[in-house]
């Protein structure tokens, strides 16, 4: 597999039983069911996780690391999203997860929410030089970029160009414990504990980094009940809980929308979660008409990262419980001044790539016949985006039949209405009979 | 080879849909890969003939052609019609009522940005009888 093709989502063929409930959801459009099985169109793929989170048969999956593989390492550091503190109730103290992570065999925990702080002050740096006129795109939610990537690749000027805080996590980490063990790099393993599969994705195939800088992403969901264990047993030994905390409210709000932006201490912003929200902002991006603002931050799940679809608790209440958990925080640990960075590699190292997929043809010429050829399909079909043929709209089987992918008789509606009109006595019932959704009302 | 040819219709009075076609105007010309501006520019004018059309004229209906060359989009309404082309044109004039300008819509500027986005801008009005404004965007 070429490695920028590299899905951490992908399909289980056993499980997957073509029910077509995916296939909707995905907001590039990305899953026809083929022979039976949903199979995933990998270009057009940004990771979402969406299909994960619908499939009533746990038939989408996200490749990731399992605790074991972490042991490959001779020194082993953790980088916890700040949306894990979400995910226990009533915690009042980080330092009971994050002591909790070493008993489970890290030597090393390092705050990605530390790293968060460090970008939010370099953002509100960006922010004030920022002269073009245009609100900055928060670039920290990667099925958000690759979203841009795929179908707003005018935008990607407007991305803010720093690297995303667990990759900032990854480097100062790394430096750290380089220096402090004497361990040199590859003797090293870096891990994200992450909510989601678009940054494990991210992390094979960094968007704004050269090469990768995580060695490898464990699910929340998985850790979490080894977690709770050894958190349950470091509150009856406090003997053991370290104090390892280094980040306070500013970081630890970036794992919910809005969270990102109250950092930067200006009101101009606007932020939206959820896919489908998130498109809607980027047309609107897109046609100018929120030029006004500063600041756009988007999160492609649900109240932001604790709607990952690899976290282990519901959104709503994970926010609720950080919320709790702020009171117990100091604002911010941040030793970062601008003389005296906590970090050299916070900039962008390359701009994440227009990916012209969406596109019908590389010419106007082959694209407007394609889609005249398209249109006209259109036309002829019932227009009931039913999703029977196992594209998820009518639109989408023209292109498909158009592109060679899709034969019109996989409309079930047109080839039984061929079949009725046809000499066979056998079709006499069909003729009779109406599908559903072209019944009148008398007839019902 | 053949045109691509458009066809929408507009609903009256409700601002929830409005901005529908303009999108897929925007969304058929990314698919076909013509030049980011000329495609805001064709976004950013339709958009606010649309809105027009919903606000002043009891919706319509709007076409657009495709050619390699120029895209041409005709908003036609069965509306009030417009008594006074030049003084509608006017930055800042607006006969939209206060309930419209409650939800932010009337800041008079939308004629005048459809003619700075557009690159010809024909307005045919009657009284009682509706408005057609035909737009052309030559790449
Ligand atoms: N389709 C239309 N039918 C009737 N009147 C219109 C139409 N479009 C615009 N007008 C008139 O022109 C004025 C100016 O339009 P515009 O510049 O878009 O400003 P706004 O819509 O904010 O009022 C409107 O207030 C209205 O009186
Ligand atoms: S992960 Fe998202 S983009 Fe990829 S196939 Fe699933 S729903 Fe579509
Ligand atoms: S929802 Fe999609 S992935 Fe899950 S079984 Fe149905 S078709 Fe397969
Ligand atoms: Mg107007």
């Amino acid at each position: 597999m070429k490695e920028n093709l590299f899905h951490s989502v992908r399909m289980d063929w056993d499980k997957c039983v073509g029910c077509m409930n995916c296939i909707k959801h995905c907001p590039t459009e990305a899953i026809r069911v083929r022979n039976g099985k949903a199979n995933i169109i990998k270009e057009k793929c940004i990771d979402c996780g969406k299909c994960i989170a619908v499939c009533p048969h746990k038939a989408k999956y996200a490749q990731r690391e399992s605790l074991e593989n972490v042991k490959n390492f001779k020194y082993k550091i953790a980088l916890p999203a700040p949306s894990l503190y979400g995910q226990f109730n009533n915690l009042d103290d980080v330092n009971y997860v994050l002591s909790g992570l070493k008993q489970l065999g890290f030597d090393e925990v390092f705050e990605v929410s530390r790293a968060a702080e460090v970008v939010s002050h370099a953002t509100r740096k960006k922010l004030k030089e920022n002269k073009t006129g245009k609100p900055l795109i928060s670039s920290a939610c990667p099925a958000v970029v690759r979203l841009i990537t795929v179908s707003y690749p005018t935008l990607i000027p407007q991305l803010l160009d720093i690297n995303a805080p667990m990759e900032i996590a990854a480097i100062m980490a790394r430096k750290e414990a380089m220096e402090k063990t004497g361990f040199k790099n590859e003797e090293i393993g870096v891990f994200f504990i992450t909510p989601c599969p678009a940054k494990i994705t991210a992390i094979r195939n960094p968007l704004t980094l050269d090469e990768p800088v995580i060695d490898g992403a464990v699910a929340i969901k998985d850790i979490y009940p080894a977690l709770v264990h050894e958190m349950g047993k470091l509150s009856k030994n406090e003997s053991l809980l370290e104090d390892l905390q280094q980040s306070g409210r500013i970081g630890v709000s970036w794992s919910t929308s809005g969270g990102e932006s109250a950092a930067l201490l200006c009101d101009n912003y606007l932020a939206a979660d959820g896919i489908e929200n998130v498109k809607t902002i980027l047309d609107e991006v897109e046609d100018g008409k929120l030029d006004s603002m500063e600041f756009i931050e988007l999160n492609s799940c649900t109240c932001g990262c604790v709607g990952g679809s690899l976290t282990a608790e519901n959104p709503f209440i994970a926010k609720r419980r950080l919320q709790m958990l702020r009171k117990y925080l100091p604002v911010s640990c941040i030793k970062y001044t601008d003389e005296e960075p906590e970090s050299d590699k916070l900039d962008w190292e390359k701009a994440p790539q227009a990916n012209n997929i969406m596109r019908l043809a590389d010419n106007i010429f082959d694209a407007m016949r394609i889609m005249g050829e398209i249109n006209d399909l259109e036309a002829k079909l019932p227009k009931l985006d039913c999703g029977t043929c196992g594209a998820p709209s009518c639109k989408a089987l023209a292109e498909d039949i158009v592109r060679g992918f899709a034969g019109i008789h996989d409309c079930m509606f047109l080839t039984r209405n061929e079949y009725a009109k046809s000499n066979d006595p056998e079709a006499e019932m069909f003729r009779e009979i109406l599908p559903a959704p072209f019944r009148k009302h008398e007839e019902e | 080879m053949e045109n691509i040819k458009l066809h929408y219709d507009v609903d009256s009075n409700d601002f929830s849909c409005a901005g529908e076609a303009s999108g897929k105007i925007k969304k058929a010309l990314k698919d076909l890969g013509f030049d980011a501006s000329l495609i805001r520019n064709v976004a950013i004018a339709v958009y606010e003939g649309e809105i027009n059309m919903v606000i002043h004229a009891e919706g319509g209906v709007i076409d657009a052609e495709i050619s390699p060359e120029k895209v041409t989009v005709v908003l036609k309404d069965k509306g009030p019609g417009i008594p006074d082309i030049e003084q509608a044109m006017t930055e800042g004039f607006s006969t939209a009522p206060e309930n419209v300008r409650a939800l932010g819509f009337g800041a008079g500027m939308g004629l005048p940005n459809i003619k700075k986005y557009s690159d010809t801008m024909h307005i045919d009005t009657e009284i009682g009888v509706g408005t057609t404004i035909t737009l052309t965007f030559n790449f």
